[in-house]
């Protein structure tokens, strides 16, 4: 097997994880937590496929994941103070709970 | 694949899978460090230096940090009596085998179609700021205003409410 394919699958398992637990998860952070390894793998896929590709010295795969990093950041801070928002009006931070939009 | 590599993947696989398995919230808080680490460390490997300290920065200095923050703002580090996983996980467990099983075989049955550049690239820091600054501009602007609207949305979504309603 090449070096690329391993990363790849590498990859397919982390982003089967991270489904697999914001499936499952009861509290929304853990949901969000695997969000973000799901996240993790598609930068693992970018810099693969940088690294391994016909013209790395373009560096197209790498800003991608340097600009998908910064998202991510974003990403978690906005969905944590939505967390903490939710927990503040319900105290509960289970998402088998939050069935209804008004408060 | 290299041994160390082998090794660092399956830190990173076993360190995501107790993040999703635990039933503490802080031991899977410490088990997603892991696999940041892990993760991070891939990147080293795979030459992408600057992408490696950034993820260590960003992911184990920045999110793993909000993240118990957010655990111990909200008291879910105690496992509830109905326990940590929802009534239907038999159902997500099913449907991301199946996400892995495809993902997988596309990978398999591409494994010849894939291409292999072994002749390590040739960056440096100063070549990643030159793209940042020249052809990649735009985007990095966009992303400071993202991230601009993201901090002051954070702040705005978590405040409390009365100071809100003043």
């Amino acid at each position: 097997m090449t070096p690329l394919a391993s990363y790849l699958l590498v990859a397919a398992l982390l982003f089967a994880i991270g489904l697999g637990g914001a499936l499952t998860r009861r509290s929304a952070i853990l949901v969000l937590i695997g969000i973000e390894l799901m996240l993790n793998a598609a930068n693992l896929n970018l810099i693969a496929f940088w690294r391994y590709g016909p013209h790395p010295e373009a560096l197209t795969g790498m800003m991608f994941a340097i600009f998908s990093i910064a998202v991510a950041a974003a990403e978690a801070a906005v969905g944590l103070g939505l967390v903490i928002a939710i927990y503040r009006h319900a105290q509960t931070t289970d998402v088998d709970k939050m069935n209804r939009m008004k408060g | 694949m290299s041994i160390p590599i082998f090794v660092i993947s399956v830190l990173t696989v076993a360190g995501a899978l107790a993040a999703m398995t635990l039933k503490n919230t802080i031991h899977c808080v410490l088990a997603l460090t892991v696999a940041f680490a892990g993760v991070a460390l891939l990147f080293l490997g795979l030459d992408a230096q600057f992408v490696g300290f950034a993820q260590i920065l960003v992911y184990i200095g920045a999110v793993v940090i909000l993240v118990v923050f957010a655990v111990l703002l909200t008291r879910s580090s105690e496992t509830p009596e109905e326990g940590s996983h929802s009534r239907t996980w038999f159902t997500g467990l099913a449907i991301s085998a199946g996400v892995f099983a495809v993902l997988g075989w596309a990978v398999l049955a591409s494994v010849n179609g894939l291409p292999n550049e072994t002749a390590a690239p040739d960056v440096n820091v100063h070549k990643i700021g030159n793209a940042l600054m020249g052809r990649y501009v735009l985007p990095l602007e966009i992303v400071a205003l993202l991230l601009t609207a993201a901090t002051i949305g954070a702040v705005i979504v978590a405040m409390h409410e009365k100071a809100r309603t003043k």
